[in-house]
């Protein structure tokens, strides 16, 4: 049961120790929640890192689960510990091979919402990175057709951020369809 | 295919497919640039279903947000409810008696196989075949009057509780699930008869639609549409929850990826999920179906009425602010619904809210990846390709 333990214990952490040796300057905290790994990556480098989650044999995280943001405008003690980037865009990792999942995360700050695309390693990135757009703003580089998904094209605002009220900001007062075809 | 290559003319037309076509089975729209007869592109557009769903979970408390999970997958509620609770009671850190897990367990297998059974249905109703619905929705039938007497309702069930479920099963429960399951392999096998040999429906599906299992995973697809492609993967295999290793069943996988195979691997599942149910009913654990905690679940009404501190649990449970508190922290819960992985990430603040609830819908990506399967094949294939995959556009637009 002990050994048991032990192997666990050190498997786990293959991620973290491979990050440190390879991505070092990258990684600006680490943790484990409830079984997962996540590590906090600079917005610089994030490409990298998953690229090299992605490809490295050892690792193989080849299936990106869900990319998502967290506004953490309430939130003071995440703000306190990044400074003060008010947004923490999220991917989900899961490797096939070693069964088990990563979650990395990457600090945005508020006077630049940019963050490199990932569709170039995964193709099922574009949609993730559209919806994390539209909700939160977020504006990924290099992305192929970064267009609102979930709201029509002239909305006004990301419904997610934190200041959103959650009725919404009235009604729409046209639908530009009847302009259109006027 | 060949053949809509040969005539093409070089001229586009632009087809609006949806969002009122009776093939999307909701409000799903796909623009496609034919040439002749043959897809040369296909834009599908999602939201039109659009709900806020992951606000309002921000402001909702954690037993409120269950009735939003039933509207996601509007075929299997109960998987939705499973696993959203499941990701706050492992962000809770507790785990919830014997009893209640395997109730939870015939639950979601009951749910897999009435989503499989109307996905069935529906997907061959697309392609011409009306017998193989009635049939389907006559089983389905009977699921709906089983989780109908356990949770009040046929749609919105909202059964599952942090920390337990609404109530125990029924009396009954036990013979009404050990009849269906005793006559529904010999009910599929009609479908079988109907279906899985049939000139026409092999004609249709075979080669239609197929994906690589590399594709597969880049485009991030899960549940019976990358299992088809002969990845042989099983979130309740590989990460089992809620007592999902102490039942044996096996995986089906297909070899093309194709229509054909994700509905042979569908035809499968239900078979395995009847054995699920089987052993679920043979080691039914008696005992108590919520945590014996007040602070999570609720008092006996009895407790609430005659004691003092029954009715102030009651109270505190039931009023704004008071209720189940989750710790500082964030989780992602992942659970293998019918279609595929649906992921729960919670962000708690230490509040009775969520700081942010983010679901992982399997449709998303199965919707996304339909101008891979489409592109290059003919017109006619849209709907059996569009049927396969399930989207469900309340899990979709969320």
């Amino acid at each position: 049961m002990n050994e048991e333990k032990e192997v666990e214990e050190q498997s786990i952490p293959l991620v973290l120790e491979k990050l440190e040796e390879h991505h070092a300057d990258a990684l600006l905290s680490q943790d484990e929640m409830r079984g997962t790994i996540v590590a906090v990556v600079r917005k610089e480098q994030v490409y990298a890192v998953l690229e090299y989650l992605k490809t490295d044999p050892e690792l193989a995280y080849t299936f990106l689960v869900d990319v998502t943001a967290v506004d953490n405008s309430q939130m003071e003690s995440e703000l306190m510990q990044f400074d003060y980037a008010r947004f923490m865009v999220v991917y989900q990792l899961y490797s096939y091979q070693g069964q088990c999942r990563v979650r990395v995360k990457v600090p945005v700050h508020e006077n630049d919402l940019s963050v490199p695309s990932v569709t170039g390693l995964w193709r099922g990135a574009n949609w993730l990175e559209r919806e994390t757009y539209d909700m939160f703003g977020i504006n990924f580089e290099g992305h192929p057709d970064l267009r609102r998904i979930l709201t029509p094209d002239d909305f006004q605002g990301h419904p997610l951020q934190k200041d959103y009220p959650l009725r919404g900001r009235g009604e729409r007062e046209s639908f530009n369809f009847d302009k259109q075809n006027a | 295919m060949q053949g809509g290559q040969e005539r093409a003319t070089g001229e586009k037309m632009v087809l609006n497919f949806g969002p009122q076509h009776p093939a999307t089975h909701g409000t799903l729209r796909i623009v496609l640039e034919l040439d002749g007869e043959s897809i040369l592109k296909a834009t599908p557009h999602a939201g039109y279903l659009h709900t806020g769903f992951e606000k309002l979970g921000e402001h909702l408390d954690y037993n409120q947000y269950i009735v939003v999970t039933d509207r996601m997958n509007y075929l299997s509620p109960l998987s939705n409810n499973f696993g959203y609770v499941l990701a706050v009671e492992q962000l809770l850190g507790i785990e919830v008696p014997k009893r209640c897990q395997y109730i939870r367990l015939l639950m979601a297998e009951l749910s897999r196989v009435a989503d499989h059974l109307l996905w069935l249905g529906t997907a061959a109703l697309d392609l011409g075949a009306f017998s193989v619905f009635l049939y389907s929705f006559r089983e389905r039938e009977k699921l709906y009057s089983i989780f109908e007497k356990t949770t009040g309702a046929r749609l919105t069930t909202s059964y599952t509780r942090v920390g337990g479920v609404l109530r125990d099963l029924y009396d009954g429960c036990e013979e009404d699930v050990r009849q269906f399951v005793s006559n529904f392999p010999k009910a599929l096998k009609e479908t079988h008869t109907l279906l899985t040999r049939n000139r026409i429906w092999m004609d249709r599906t075979k080669g239609v639609g197929a994906i690589s299992p590399d594709d597969a995973i880049d485009y991030g697809l899960t549940g019976p549409c990358l299992r088809a492609t002969g990845v042989a993967h099983d979130i309740r295999k590989v990460e089992p929850y809620s007592s999902y290793d102490e039942v044996t069943f096996d995986v089906p996988v297909g070899t093309n990826g194709d229509v054909y195979d994700r509905y042979l691997v569908r035809m499968e599942e239900m078979i395995q999920s009847c054995g699920i149910i089987t052993q679920v009913l043979d080691n039914m654990p008696d005992g108590p179906v919520n945590v014996e905690d007040n602070k999570i679940t609720m008092p006996n009404k009895s407790d609430a009425y005659g004691h003092i501190e029954g009715l102030i649990h009651h109270f505190k449970i039931v009023m704004d602010g008071h209720g189940v508190q989750l710790p500082k922290g964030e989780h992602y819960c992942a659970t293998e619904s019918p279609n595929g992985e649906l992921g729960f990430y919670i962000v708690s603040d230490g509040s009775g809210t969520a700081y942010r609830i983010r679901i992982r819908p399997p449709s998303f990506f199965h919707f996304q990846a339909l101008p891979h399967m489409l592109e290059g094949g003919m017109v006619s294939d849209t709907v059996a390709v569009l049927g396969s995959l399930n989207v469900i556009a309340g899990e979709l637009d969320r």
